[in-house]
């Protein structure tokens, strides 16, 4: 069965008025949706959050210091699920808290290319 | 992965008084937007590794650790030091890692709070500011919960805080624990400050329940972390501890299944819980050692007697009414009168409650609550033409849907009962 990146997007991270409590409460919606993701069997690795600084490295090498807030957006995290279908691994992302949170999720299979597990 | 139901509840919200209290103490109450913004700042960091990575062994631990490096960031950056300048010269400029690190033992902690927590009770702010300021700088509430919770706009809350936060940079307000000398007016302060914060949460019946109840919770929080402090554990703090566990242990008594409110004398009491009752007794007994008595001393003895009472008709009412002797004459205010009445009418009969209730009937014509326990005390006198007319006066004023309820249900049983005794006479 393929595997599909997520890619979490939104708006360029700001400390915005999130209150404590509505941080709880999505905390507790993305664990649920990691743990439903493991119970199922759909979940390869729930990823990583990406720290808002970055870099960037042009054609000539050169390179520029992040955080790029002038994007209009940015790549905040991924995760990678396993699904028999592109629609599939659509309805899993449906289901993530990042879309509740405001954002948008691209969804990439991967072409398999890696090096052979074990 | 850690499960989250191993975070403990409330996390966020009780690191981001910690923090706010800590970083306001390094960086100095003029700036607590910036150490807001950088508690926040921490709190997201947290949150975008932990939904995805789980939980860390010791949560507090690692969010302490990302808000020293925030620390050491902002103050290397060229912003931060720019809008810090005018203080800059009393933060030490070599302020070393070590000296950091010491600001979040758990000791530092706590005293960091309990300076904030004599800065948001400062006597220069009103106490709707100083309640909002509480709230927001001391509980990790957002501008959403606090407008929630005391039943105001968002708006207005945001008004609130700003103006709170003025005045205390106008004032020169210290985040110190007063000297001895000025300790026990702050202290009342404090006191009468957290006594309003558990009632925000306690006696409103309308609005959701779940942050009521968190108002009490973090009242209670914060009277205990008091009790816990040599300069401030005293009398009048272990009694109004005392007073918040009473009240508390009731909690979940007073209302039915069906989210209806429950009067005294119908709740279950095997509800009560007994674990806050014992609680509530030792800090009483500890509160007994001083001189002077408080009104939350006085207070506490009266719901010290409700709770240990087997039932309504065993309650030690001429021990009740003696406490409220005392604070009618330590306190005087129309409320305290009008349960000094509702005592006396237990003792002597309904017509002794109702006469004292009309003569105190200038002071009391503000509160709906008046005219229905004219109401109850005239329908148990038998009188239930007037009964129901001061019960009908009280449904008219009072706005909360569950007291409405209540009222309502008062009307209807008096209206039947009249039928029933009409028909009986014909």
């Amino acid at each position: 069965m393929p595997n599909f990146l997520l890619v979490y997007r939104s708006q360029p991270y700001t400390a915005a008025d999130v209150s404590p409590a509505q941080m709880e409460e999505s905390m507790k919606r993305w664990t649920a949706w990691i743990t439903e993701g493991f119970t199922n069997g759909w979940m390869v690795d729930p990823g990583d959050a990406l720290l808002p600084d970055g870099r960037k490295v042009d054609v000539n090498r050169a390179v520029t210091d992040g955080p790029f807030v002038e994007a209009k957006e940015v790549v905040g995290g991924y995760s990678v699920v396993t699904a028999p279908t592109y629609e599939q691994a659509v309805e899993y992302a449906k289901k993530c808290p990042h879309i509740d949170d405001g954002g948008h999720i691209e969804v990439r299979q991967t072409a398999g290319l890696g090096p052979p597990k074990g | 992965m850690k499960d989250t139901s191993l975070l403990v509840e409330h996390f966020f919200r009780h690191e981001s008084g910690r923090l706010v209290a800590v970083l306001a103490r390094l960086f100095g109450l003029r700036h607590l937007d910036l150490v807001e913004d950088m508690v926040q700042a921490a709190l997201l960091d947290a949150l975008q590794s932990w939904k995805l990575k789980g939980v860390p062994e010791n949560p507090s631990a690692w969010i302490h650790a990302v808000a020293r490096r925030k620390v050491l960031d902002s103050l290397r950056h060229r912003e931060t030091v720019l809008r810090l300048a005018p203080s800059f010269a009393r933060l030490r400029p070599d302020f070393s890692e070590q000296e950091l690190n010491d600001h979040f033992l758990d000791s530092a902690i706590e005293d960091a709070q309990l300076r904030m927590m004599f800065a948001c009770c400062h006597p220069s702010l009103s106490r709707e500011d100083q309640i909002a300021l509480a709230l927001k700088a001391l509980c990790g509430f957002g501008h959403a919960e606090i407008a929630r919770a005391l039943l105001v706009s968002e708006e207005t809350i945001k008004k609130r805080l700003q103006r709170a936060k003025r005045e205390l940079v106008a004032n020169g307000v210290e985040l110190a624990v007063p000297p001895a000398s000025e300790l026990p007016a702050r202290l009342d302060s404090v006191h009468q400050c957290l006594y309003l914060l558990f009632n925000e949460g306690y006696a409103a019946t309308t609005g959701d329940a779940a942050i009521r109840n968190d108002l009490c919770a973090e009242a209670v929080r914060l009277c205990d972390l008091l009790c816990s402090q040599p300069q401030c554990r005293g009398p009048a703090s272990h009694a109004l501890l005392a007073l918040m566990f009473f009240h508390a242990a009731r909690f979940d008594s007073r209302v039915d299944t069906d989210g209806r409110l429950l009067l005294l004398e119908e709740q279950d009491r095997s509800k009560w819980n007994p674990t806050l009752i014992g609680r509530a007794t030792y800090c009483l007994n500890r509160s007994a050692e001083g001189e002077r008595v408080s009104t939350y001393h006085l207070e506490a003895g009266i719901a010290m007697l409700h709770c240990s009472a087997p039932s309504f008709a065993e309650t030690d009412w001429p021990g009740i009414l003696r406490l409220y002797d005392v604070l009618v004459r330590i306190a005087p205010s129309p409320v305290v009168n009008l349960n000094r009445a509702v005592a006396v009418a237990q003792i002597q009969g309904p017509s002794a409650g109702i006469r004292l209730i009309e003569e105190q009937a200038e002071g009391l014509k503000d509160y709906p609550l008046a005219d229905a326990v004219l109401g109850e005390l005239h329908r148990r006198a038998g009188d239930h033409d007037r009964a129901l007319g001061h019960l009908r006066a009280a449904l008219a004023r009072t706005r909360s849907e569950p007291d409405r309820e209540l009222l309502r249900a008062r009307i209807s049983k008096c209206e039947s009962l009249d039928g029933t005794s009409r028909r009986g006479t014909i």
